[in-house]
């Protein structure tokens, strides 16, 4: 059988084409090794559908508990790392609830403003406090549209090996950072999944195989504060 | 003047050497308590540890929250759950590990108002 | 032209140990306030997640912004060439660098690791305007030191226009940046705009003056140095065209506003429904801080004269008190705009306006603050010839002519 050189040169495209999502599928989908660097080939994100959002709130309880967040009975000074809000239409009354926490945007204000660099993002999209650096200066929470920093007001102990704590600094949801780079799923959604309301996805938004990816690709979904272009990592279907 | 001066110097100097000379500091400072409960070696050998520890921790502590580089040998984690005491698993306290010498150096350290100084897993005493 | 003559103020009296001995009281509070709120934490402050600046910020936003306008009687004198007002320009120096000093100190004592400050001083973010202030601060130190020394050593003192110049540039861009720092801040209604900037340099003409004429009067008052009335009225005036000048940049800012259907909610709670906020903006801002001085300098029936002028200057420090507690802690208390057109609730206090109430530690730093930048203005004032031995009206004209 002859072959001229325009065939096999189609099918050697082909061949390509098809292979090469899947080599690209092979260096995202394992777990990243504790050696191995946190890439911008990577974008974790969070899929919300808060139609599936009741009063339940197994989100707040795993996160804080995770995270050794624990409250002194002092709402206005305890620190949250994720809160459930309750909307109510002003025209119509149409009511809602949804977990709220920190949106991990691509452009975050409270990385901007910070004066020594501690708020910073990673380059696999997960904000984060270096509370190594961090003064307390809490411009970050000013900063932050969706109020999702916390400044500790008092000393704390107990902390989770994984997650240092500590008096004078300004925290917030790390999108279980140390889970995720473990190869698991943050606390919320494992907790939602197995317990809730199964509203919450987590994945690589670059990834395509991801369902999370894939999902945003066919279904309307938005962000809060959509008009400030901060181009979030959270995502909502149902606001 | 000078002839005063020089006086002075050889009092207190003959004083130094003398209380030296009788051994009397140990029983005034309290020398670090370093009691290593882990008979295996440290992630690198004991005199660089003691010259480098704080530059090592200086360094790491970037590597693993900028880049995300969680190797175990330089976890801190992994420090204290080896150099944590056998009878109150934590390295602070009276004859902490860190504490210790920390206390008889007189160098602050605030890396345990964050990070938890206890070991984790197992309860205080059984070892790892 | 009879060259002004400059005198050190004996600082002997019992009043002046009195004196010295209140400010340190104050200063000693400040600073047990600082080691208490460092050791049990804020906690112990009337801040909280939704008010995160408080009463320590709004007199160190204060003093920061006042100091920069303190500068402007010597930068009229050396930039501006008004050799009228030469006398004063050491003085005016002085208290930049004083009132610089105080807001400073209490802002760093509120940090929540203090102890790091020399992280702060090392490492940056060149994005954040915090990082950029931090320069422009202490480089403010050192231009206004350059410049206080061109005017005091006789052989620089052909240099003192040029420092002169650098230092009111220097400050033009500090308090561009001081007031940016809430301008850039697209998370809250209240600030997010480009007319914060120029708004808190007038600010900074105005605070800056008032208290520059309060501590002038007060110093040769208390030194039983003579103080025309040639002068008090020029300076007196002056602060009349800069109390204008604010009072019509917050006209704007808030017509602005009302023209914007997001900016709604929070003007009807600043000028309308906000409670102590709503007060403090009508009758503390404006009737207190700008028609009041405003009546007072410029009405015929007060004649300009030196206890109007005091009076004047007193509202315009009260006013702008107000003015700065409107805006950072009003700006906070006023809930952000998440969901436009929706009733928001939350155990994070999202939707409500917070509740927020100075608290006795935070009170003492920010006077401590005070305190301690007039304590070096009087100490400097003993060490140093700052003031000259007679603003009396034939002395100052001739000095001038």
């Amino acid at each position: 059988m002859s072959l001229d050189r325009r065939q096999f040169l189609a099918w050697g495209a082909g061949a390509a084409a098809a292979l090469a999502p899947g080599l690209r599928l092979i260096e995202l989908a394992q777990a990243r090794s504790p050696e191995e660097a946190a890439s911008a080939l990577q974008r974790w994100g969070l899929l919300i559908d808060i139609t599936k959002c009741t009063d339940c709130d197994v989100c707040v309880t795993a996160c804080h508990e995770e995270n050794g967040v624990s409250g002194h009975g002092r709402p206005e000074t305890d620190a949250q790392w994720i809160r459930k809000v309750s909307l109510r239409d002003k025209r119509t009354g149409y009511a809602q609830t949804l977990p709220l926490m920190c949106q991990h945007c691509e452009h975050p204000p409270c990385v901007d403003v910070c004066p020594t660099g501690a708020s910073f993002r990673r380059d696999d999209g997960i904000v984060l406090v270096d509370k190594h650096t961090c003064i307390g200066c809490r411009y970050c929470v000013m900063a932050c549209p969706y109020a999702a920093r916390s400044f500790v007001h008092e000393a704390v102990s107990g902390q989770k090996a994984d997650v240092p704590r500590g008096k004078g600094t300004v925290e917030s949801c790390t999108l279980c950072v140390h889970r995720v780079d473990r190869g698991e799923t943050p606390a919320c959604v494992e907790a939602c999944n197995r317990d809730g309301g199964k509203a919450m996805a987590f994945g690589d938004l670059n990834d395509s195989s991801a369902e999370i990816h894939r999902r945003l690709k066919s279904e309307p979904s938005s962000q809060v504060r959509a008009d400030l272009a901060l181009n979030t990592g959270v995502r909502y279907q149902g606001l | 003047m000078m002839r005063f001066a020089a006086a002075v110097l050889a009092v207190v100097l003959g004083l130094a050497g003398f209380a030296d000379a009788q051994d009397r500091r140990a029983s005034r400072v309290a020398l670090p308590a370093i009691k290593i409960e882990k008979g295996e070696a440290c992630v690198a050998p004991t005199g660089e540890m003691r010259r480098d520890h704080m530059t090592l921790l200086l360094r790491q502590r970037d590597r693993t929250m900028r880049e995300g580089l969680r190797e175990p040998r330089f976890s801190l984690k992994n420090c204290v759950d080896c150099h944590a005491s056998r009878e109150t698993g934590s390295v602070l306290g009276q004859d902490g590990f860190c504490s210790s010498c920390h206390a008889y150096a007189s160098v602050s350290m605030d890396c345990f108002e964050c990070h938890t100084p206890l070991r984790q897993g197992a309860t205080a005493g059984a070892p790892k | 032209m009879a060259s002004v003559q400059y005198r050190e103020i004996d600082g002997r009296s019992g009043g002046f140990y009195a004196l010295l001995a209140a400010l340190g009281a104050l200063i000693l509070a400040g600073l047990a306030a600082a080691w208490t709120m460092e050791h049990q934490g804020h906690v112990i402050t009337g801040m909280s997640n939704r008010i995160v600046w408080g009463t320590p910020h709004v007199f160190a936003v204060f003093l920061i912004v006042a100091a920069s306008g303190a500068l402007n009687v010597a930068s009229v004198a050396s930039v501006f060439g008004r050799a009228f007002y030469k006398p004063l320009a050491r003085l005016s120096g002085l208290l930049a660098l004083t009132l610089l000093a105080g807001g400073l100190a209490v802002l760093v004592l509120d940090l929540g690791r203090p102890e790091r400050l020399i992280v702060a001083m090392t490492h940056y973010n060149f994005k954040s305007i915090f990082a950029w202030n931090i320069f422009l601060y202490i480089g403010f130190f050192a231009v206004v030191a350059l410049y206080l020394w061109t005017m005091f050593e006789r052989r620089m003192n052909g240099y003192t226009k040029r420092a002169g110049v650098l230092a009111f540039l220097w400050r033009l861009v500090l308090t561009t940046g001081t007031g940016s720092i809430f301008g850039f801040l697209v998370a809250r209604e209240a600030y997010d705009s480009a007319l914060l900037a120029p708004l808190f340099i007038v600010m900074s003409f105005s605070f800056g003056l008032a208290i520059f004429v309060l501590v002038l009067m007060a110093a040769c008052r208390w030194s039983g140095r003579a103080l025309g009335d040639a002068v008090l009225r020029r300076l007196g005036n002056l602060l009349g065209v800069f109390v204008a000048a604010v009072l019509y940049f917050v006209f704007v800012y808030h017509l602005t506003n009302l023209y914007i259907a997001r900016q709604h909610e929070v003007e009807r709670f600043i000028l309308l429904d906000g409670g102590v906020y709503t007060a403090l903006f009508w009758i503390g801002q404006v009737l207190a801080g700008s028609i009041v001085p405003l009546a007072l300098l410029f009405s015929p029936a007060f004649g300009g004269s030196p206890r109007a002028i005091a009076a004047a200057a007193v509202g315009v420090i009260l006013g702008g008190l107000a003015q700065v507690y409107v805006l950072i802690i009003g700006g906070q208390a006023h809930p952000q705009l998440m969901f436009p057109d929706k009733e928001v609730a939350s155990s994070f206090f999202d939707g409500v306006v917070a509740a927020y109430a100075p608290s006795l530690p935070e009170v003492a730093l920010g006077v401590g603050g005070v305190a301690l930048a007039l304590a070096l203005t009087v100490v400097a004032l003993k060490v140093l010839p700052f003031l000259p031995r007679s603003l009396a009206d034939a002395d100052v004209e001739s000095s001038a002519a």
